[in-house]
C-alpha cells in the first residue's frame, strides 16, 4: 500500500513519526484519480486533505455552448458505472424544464434500466471494495454477473458503458421479447448469486475486522455532511428520492428502502446487498407490468432512430427536422431555473439549469453525490488508521468522473 | 545426448523453437526475447476514467487478460506497459509522465480509448487532447469505451509490434 504514497517534507530530529504524504493519484484502492494528502502520526491519521480534480473535463462549461439533446451524451461519462441512472436524471430535469410528459412504457422502460445500472453500480462498488480490502474472489464474482447486465445494454441500445439511452421525452428503442427473456432469467437467477457474496464475506472474519466499526457516521453528522444515497441510509436516515419524490414509475412499482442502523462501513455494505434485493424486486415488476403503448411522447424533440416497417424508408421523404432545430424553435421554452434530483446508486443526483429561454442551458449545474462524500473523508478519516481510510474510501463509494465534472 | 534433427524441434515463433524434453530454445537472442516479452506484458493499474471500468473487465473472469500473460501490476517499477485508459486531464498528465518515467526499458504505451487517442468529445481548456502529446505511443484502440475484446485486440497488436522488434534494449532514439 505504501508503494505509490512518496514523502512530501522531511520532518525534523526526535519527530520521526510523524509524516506527511500523498496517497495518490496513481493508487490501486483510490477509485480513480483521487488525491488524499495525509498528515500523519506512525499510522494514525492526524489530518486527511481530500484532492480532487484531476479528472476535470469540463462538463459544465461544454454544456453552455451545446443544445439539450447534445448534452445528453456528456451525462454518460459522468458516473459511467452507471450511466443510464445519469441519463434518466438528465432527461427528468430537461423534460421538467420543457414540460415534456413522457409515455407510460417510456418512464417504465426508465425505471427498468436505472434498476439495471443501479445493481450493476453497487456490484462494482463491491468488487472494488472487497479488491481494496483484499478479497480477491468477490470480485470476480461481482464482474460475472455485471457482465450479463451490460451485455444486455449492449443489446438494449448498443453500447456497454455509455449508452445514452433516453431521449428527451421517451427512450431510444424499445425492449425486444428476447431482451425481456433474458432480464427474467436474470432476475430469478440473481437472490442466488447475493447469497453467493454473502457466503464469501457476510461472516468472515477479515471482512468483519474491517469493517465493523470503521467509518461510523451517526445520523446528525451523516446529514450534516450532506451525505445521500445508500452511506446515509446506512446511518439510519430514511430518505430515498425514489419513495419520496418519484420519478419515473418509482411511484408506480413496490419496493423497500432499508436502513441500517450502526452507520458504520458494515451496515452500509449490509445497505447496498438488500438494495440488490430490492432492485431485482423492481425489475421484477417492470417485467410484469410493463404497459404497452408509444416509448416517446408526441411533442418529444425527435431522435429517435426511425422505425423500418418492412419496406424501405422513401427517399424522397421530407428530411425530419433535425433536433437542434427542434429545440431551437421552441416556443414554451421557459425562462427561469430549476432543480430535479434523482437517486443514483451513490446517492442524489441533481441537476440545477438556469434556461435563459435559448435551446442550450445558460449554466448546468450538477449536484454530484461522489463530490460531497469526498469531502466527508476529512471527517470521517480523522483519527484512523491508513489501512482503513481505504476501507471508508471504498464504502463511501466514489466516481471520479461524476466527482469533477 | 545424441544428434538432433531438425525436424523434431517444434517451432514457438519465426525462428525460434523448442527442444522437446530438454527445455531448451533455439533461435536468435533478440528472437527469444521478444517472444518472452511478448508473453509477458506487465501493465501498471492506472485507471484514469471510464475505460478503466473496461481494463477491469478485461482482467476480470471473462476475458482473463492472464492467460496471455498479462498481469496488472501495481507499481511502474515492475511494470513494462502503461494503458491510458481514460481522459487525460492537464492536472493529471504530470503525473501520467512521472509514471511512465518509473517505469524500466523496454516500455510501451497504450491509448485506450477515443479520449486518450485525440481528447474524444472533450474539447476543453482542461483536457490534453491525446496521450500522442506528451507520451510516445504504440498502439491506439478507438471506441468511447472499447470493448473488452478491443483492448485484447490492442494487447495482441502489441505483441505483434514486440515480436517485430530488432533488439531493443534501451531507449529506441
Amino acid at each position: 500500500m505504501s508503494k505509490a504514497m512518496t514523502v512530501d517534507i522531511p520532518v525534523s530530529a526526535g519527530d520521526e513519526d510523524h509524516y506527511r504524504i500523498k496517497m495518490g493519484p496513481q493508487h490501486p484502492a483510490t477509485h480513480g484519480v483521487l488525491r488524499v494528502d495525509l498528515d500523519l502520526q506512525g499510522e494514525t491519521i492526524l489530518e486527511c486533505v481530500p484532492h480532487v480534480g484531476y479528472l476535470h473535463r469540463g462538463f459544465e462549461k461544454l454544456a453552455e455552448h451545446r443544445s439539450y439533446v447534445q448534452n445528453l451524451v456528456l451525462t454518460d461519462r459522468l458516473d459511467y458505472i452507471a450511466a443510464m441512472a445519469n441519463n434518466v436524471g438528465y432527461c427528468e430535469a430537461v423534460e421538467k424544464l420543457l414540460g415534456i410528459e413522457v409515455p407510460l412504457r417510456a418512464r417504465y422502460l426508465r425505471t427498468m434500466v436505472c434498476e439495471m445500472s443501479r445493481i450493476s453500480g453497487h456490484l462494482l462498488g463491491l468488487a472494488t471494495h472487497a479488491l481494496d480490502i483484499g478479497a480477491m474472489t468477490v470480485f470476480l464474482y461481482c464482474f460475472r454477473e455485471r457482465e450479463t447486465l451490460l451485455e444486455l445494454f449492449a443489446e438494449l441500445c448498443g453500447a456497454r458503458l455509455t449508452p445514452t439511452y433516453t431521449r428527451l421525452g421517451g427512450v431510444r428503442q424499445d425492449v425486444t421479447h428476447s431482451i425481456m427473456m433474458k432480464l427474467e432469467r436474470f432476475v430469478n437467477e440473481f437472490p442466488a448469486n447475493i447469497e453467493e457474496y454473502e457466503t464469501l464475506i457476510d461472516t468472515n472474519r477479515i471482512w468483519l475486522m474491517r469493517t465493523v466499526d470503521v467509518g461510523t457516521l451517526s445520523a446528525e453528522d451523516a446529514v450534516s455532511l450532506s451525505i445521500t444515497g445508500p452511506s446515509l441510509r446506512g446511518s439510519g436516515v430514511d430518505y430515498d428520492i425514489r419513495k419520496h419524490f418519484p420519478y419515473a414509475a418509482y411511484d408506480l412499482v413496490d419496493f423497500e428502502v432499508p436502513l441500517g442502523e450502526t452507520g458504520d462501513t458494515y451496515a452500509r455494505y449490509r445497505c447496498r446487498i438488500e438494495e440488490m434485493h430490492q432492485s431485482n424486486h423492481i425489475l421484477r415488476q417492470c417485467i410484469e407490468q410493463m404497459p404497452p403503448g408509444p416509448i416517446i411522447g408526441d411533442d418529444a424533440p425527435d431522435l429517435v432512430m426511425p422505425v423500418k416497417q418492412g419496406r424501405k424508408l422513401e427517399v424522397d421523404a421530407p428530411a425530419r427536422q433535425g433536433l437542434i432545430k427542434l429545440i431551437e424553435d421552441r416556443e414554451t421554452f421557459m425562462e427561469g431555473d430549476i432543480y430535479v434530483p434523482t437517486e443514483v446508486p451513490k446517492g442524489e443526483l441533481g441537476f440545477y439549469f438556469i434556461s435563459d429561454g435559448k435551446g442550450s442551458p445558460y449554466r448546468m449545474h450538477i449536484r454530484s453525490p461522489s463530490f460531497i462524500h469526498i469531502g466527508a473523508l476529512k471527517t470521517m478519516a480523522k483519527g484512523v488508521m491508513v489501512a482503513d481510510l481505504i476501507a471508508i474510501i471504498g464504502t463511501m463509494d466514489v466516481v471520479l468522473g461524476e466527482c469533477d465534472r | 545426448m545424441g544428434q538432433i534433427n531438425k525436424n523434431d524441434l517444434v517451432k514457438i515463433e519465426d525462428g525460434v523453437r523448442f527442444i522437446p524434453g530438454a527445455s531448451a530454445l533455439v533461435g536468435p537472442l533478440n528472437k527469444i526475447i521478444n517472444w518472452g516479452r511478448a508473453g509477458s506484458i506487465w501493465p501498471v493499474t492506472f485507471g484514469l476514467a471510464c475505460c478503466a471500468i473496461e481494463m477491469m473487465v478485461a482482467g476480470a473472469s471473462t476475458n482473463d487478460l492472464d492467460r496471455f500473460g498479462i498481469i496488472f501490476r501495481a507499481s511502474p517499477r515492475q511494470a513494462d506497459c502503461l494503458i491510458l485508459a481514460g481522459t487525460i486531464t492537464k492536472k493529471m498528465a504530470p503525473v501520467i509522465r512521472r509514471v511512465y518515467d518509473q517505469m524500466p526499458e523496454p516500455r510501451y504505451v497504450l491509448a485506450m480509448g477515443s479520449c486518450a487517442c485525440s481528447g474524444g468529445l472533450f474539447d476543453t481548456y482542461a483536457v490534453v487532447q491525446g496521450g500522442d502529446e506528451f507520451l510516445p505511443v504504440d498502439v491506439y484502440i478507438p471506441g468511447c469505451p472499447p470493448r473488452p475484446e478491443a483492448l485484447l485486440q490492442g494487447l495482441i497488436k502489441l505483441q505483434e509490434k514486440i515480436n517485430g522488434e530488432q533488439g531493443r534494449w534501451s531507449q529506441m532514439a
